[in-house]
């Protein structure tokens, strides 16, 4: 699996956003606005994250963990502050086990960089949004356009989740 | 009724824009019809084997007349004149053009509704017993939960991508009209200490390995449900198997760990998924309940409406009944087992059937729907059901009324007086439309409805569901059956095994298999062989499942093979 992919750091609140930059391999899809991949600034996008046997056994200083679609993401929560990335692979879309890893790890009070990787689809993402993930590292290239479509179309939700995004219960009752 | 507001109607509305890019982005070739299929599914559109199919939402069963006229107008305008009411009480329309389902959608969202999770892995509609609001023994309306539940699960943003289908039913009556331990989760509404609650069962279903739900919970009240079904959802997210396709549903989950095992866990999440704020406060469950208040009922002695439908001609005067009725033997007949005790004096529940003899189970055309929504409108505080036995149910019938409405169905071809009747048959859409199926259902149910067309003999016969899938997923319920049947495909040819003694009602059983499968004409002959051995058996007020719980399997065995 490439695992050199860009991540698509989401950017805007609850409600979804502009977001960065065409999602591909920077190799063969250049981004038309250098100015928006932050990639200098993106340390730990740079460094390889562990996978979660390794970090739970030798190296729980790590500061980037991957977890594969069957780890139990609950094993993080006693190191929570010191990990900057968690990257949640999904091998297959139709594999959901990554977004309630998400959900338990913001839900635990997970405050860093929380990425989906693999075969995240632009019809998934919204959904991957509002269990918490905050950026995106797909492995086909999604449409920038369709992409900010999707994140914007649902002006209501029926759930409270891990987005912040105020449930239509509290609406018609706040 | 529930009624949208403008946050509902908003979500319809996107769920509409977004569709509509989705095919747009598919018959562009942006998209795969691998990529495509699991949100075609989301919105219940299954390519079948001569063109799609769409499922419509109709939830927990519940609908009014504008909707109802709306399913009539699809029908006409989209598809063949037809739509076909299943055991999910959705409907699906069979003939559908893709690039039409965006319109299709858009059409239903002006009357409130949608094929939101109609299919695909995810939670599907709620469904519910039909008598929801009118049934006697009923300790609350189960359509509350259900409406509360609906609410949660679309568009849930960690539950949409499951395992496998996820299927919730909640009733409010001791007697079970729903199959509710035949679901993922089962939600029976109860009273304790004059506290309304509910009693979850989980990991139930039919499919290729039949499951009763065990109890998971004993009493759950409305302010803590959606914490805990988030935690039944979460436990089977994590664990429930991704492997392999016919082990993923969470009844084999709950089997394999136990459910006691199940339950320790879901208690755990639970209680960390209760400090996560995600239950609607009381203020929401009383908006939604006021919404189920009970309709204006008049008094008993109230005279009785006259109908004049847009669609049927119907003998002018309906007033002044009695008498000349008692008479008419087709109506009394109709009224006698069709009717339902009703809570408000005066008031009964009519079932409508949509098994006439020869013809498709669950059929109706689009004239014969609309008439059912002038009924609904004109004699029914303009309410319909749709039963998971696939039947229309007028909830609130004035017993005045029964005979005009009786005429006006009559002469639509839809009182065919057979409700729980051998020819009330339950039976998929089978190899005549579906691309999973091994074998015809219709041809089946048309030939048994045929044999046993005398009214007598089936009166005689009683109470006896017969329930018929296609394939082994079982959508037309046959382990619930008292004579189930199930099509396979042996060596290229169709045949057909006979199963006996399975309920779906509040004394839930799987049905057995008798031994070898028979072909097409050999399983109507195996049916009418099983109904002489309970005749012949039957004791005083014992119904065929009585017979075969008491007897055992030997003696239909011996009939049909001895």
């Amino acid at each position: 699996m490439d695992k050199s992919n860009t991540p698509l750091p989401l950017a805007g609140g609850a409600g979804g956003g502009p977001v960065a930059d065409a999602p591909a391999n920077p190799a063969d899809s250049p981004s038309p606005n250098p100015s928006r991949k932050r990639e200098g600034d993106r340390t730990e996008g740079d460094e390889p994250a562990v996978t979660l046997d390794a970090f739970l056994d030798s190296q729980t200083n790590a500061t980037a963990v991957r977890l594969e679609a069957g780890d139990d993401a609950r094993a993080l929560l006693p190191y929570l502050d010191r990990i900057a990335l968690v990257e949640v692979s999904f091998p297959t879309f139709r594999d959901g086990r990554g977004y309630s890893a998400a959900r338990v790890l913001r839900e635990a009070g997970y405050t860093g960089e929380l990425r989906a990787q693999g075969d995240v689809l632009v019809d998934q993402m919204p959904l991957m949004k509002r269990c918490g993930f905050d950026s995106f590292a797909p492995q086909a290239e999604i449409d920038p356009v369709t992409l900010e479509a999707a994140l914007t179309r649902y002006e209501n939700v029926y759930q409270k989740a891990a987005d912040g995004r105020v449930p239509v219960w509290a609406l018609r009752h706040g | 009724m529930y009624k949208y507001d403008q946050y509902d109607q908003q979500i319809v509305d996107a769920r509409v824009e977004e569709f509509r890019d989705q095919v747009k982005r598919r018959l562009a070739g942006q998209i795969t019809e691998d990529q495509f299929k699991p949100l075609r599914l989301m919105n219940g559109l299954y390519l079948q084997l001569h063109a799609y199919m769409l499922r419509v939402a109709i939830p927990y069963g519940t609908l009014d007349s504008r909707q109802m006229r709306m399913l009539a107008t699809i029908a006409r305008k989209y598809d063949r004149g037809y739509g076909h009411f299943t055991t999910r009480q959705n409907i699906q329309y069979n003939w559908i053009k893709l690039s039409d389902a965006p319109d299709i959608l858009a059409d239903l969202a002006t009357v409130e509704m949608h094929a939101i999770q109609t299919s695909g892995n995810c939670i599907r509609n709620i469904s519910s017993d039909q008598y929801a609001g009118a049934a006697a023994d009923e300790v609350a309306d189960p359509r509350i939960w259900a409406e509360l539940l609906r609410q949660w699960s679309t568009f849930h943003p960690e539950f949409s991508y499951l395992p496998r289908k996820f299927k919730i039913a909640v009733i409010g009556a001791e007697e079970d009209r729903a199959a509710m331990r035949l679901h993922d989760i089962g939600i029976q509404l109860v009273k304790r200490d004059g506290v309304l609650g509910g009693r979850i069962y989980v990991g139930g279903g039919m499919g290729r390995t039949p499951m009763i739900a065990p109890e998971i919970k004993d009493f759950v009240t409305a302010d803590d449900l959606l914490s805990y079904v988030e935690a039944c959802l979460r436990v089977y997210n994590r664990y429930g198997r991704r492997d392999n396709i016919y082990k993923a549903r969470i009844k084999i989950l709950i089997h394999e760990i136990g459910a006691d095992d199940y339950r320790r866990q879901v208690e755990e999440e639970f209680a960390h998924v209760k400090s996560l704020g995600l239950d609607p406060p009381k203020a929401e469950f009383d908006r939604i309940t006021a919404m189920f208040a009970p309709p204006a009922f008049v008094a008993a002695d109230t005279p009785a409406t006259p109908f004049v439908s847009s669609e049927v001609e119907t003998p002018a005067s309906a007033a002044g009944v009695s008498t000349a009725l008692d008479a008419n033997g087709d109506f009394q007949a109709w009224r006698a087992q069709n009717t339902a005790a009703h809570k408000q004096p005066g008031y009964a529940i009519v079932t409508i059937s949509l098994k006439p003899t020869g013809g498709i189970p669950g059929d109706a055309t689009a004239e014969q729907i609309d008439l059912m929504a002038d009924l609904a409108e004109r004699y029914s505080f303009d309410e319909l059901r749709v039963t998971h036995a696939q039947n229309i149910v007028l909830p609130h019938v004035r017993k005045a009324d029964l005979y005009a409405v009786w005429q006006a169905l009559d002469a639509a071809g839809l009182a065919p007086a057979n409700l729980d009747l051998i020819s009330d048959i339950i039976a998929c859409p089978g190899l005549d439309y579906c691309s999973l199926a091994n074998a015809r259902s219709i041809p089946v149910a048309q030939k048994i409805a045929t044999r046993f067309a005398d009214q007598n003999r089936q009166r005689d016969l009683g109470e006896l569901k017969l329930k018929i899938s296609g394939c082994i997923n079982a959508c037309g319920h046959h382990h619930a059956g008292h004579i189930g049947i199930l099509g396979v495909d042996k060596k290229g040819t169709e045949n057909y095994q006979l199963l006996l003694g399975g309920s779906g009602a509040e004394d839930t059983s799987l049905a057995k298999i008798t031994g070898p499968g028979f072909d097409e004409d050999g399983i109507v002959d195996a049916v009418e062989t099983v109904t002489n051995v309970y005749l012949a058996k039957r004791a005083e007020g014992e119904r065929f499942l009585d017979t075969y719980r008491r007897v055992g399997m030997e003696p239909f065995k011996e009939a049909l093979y001895g």
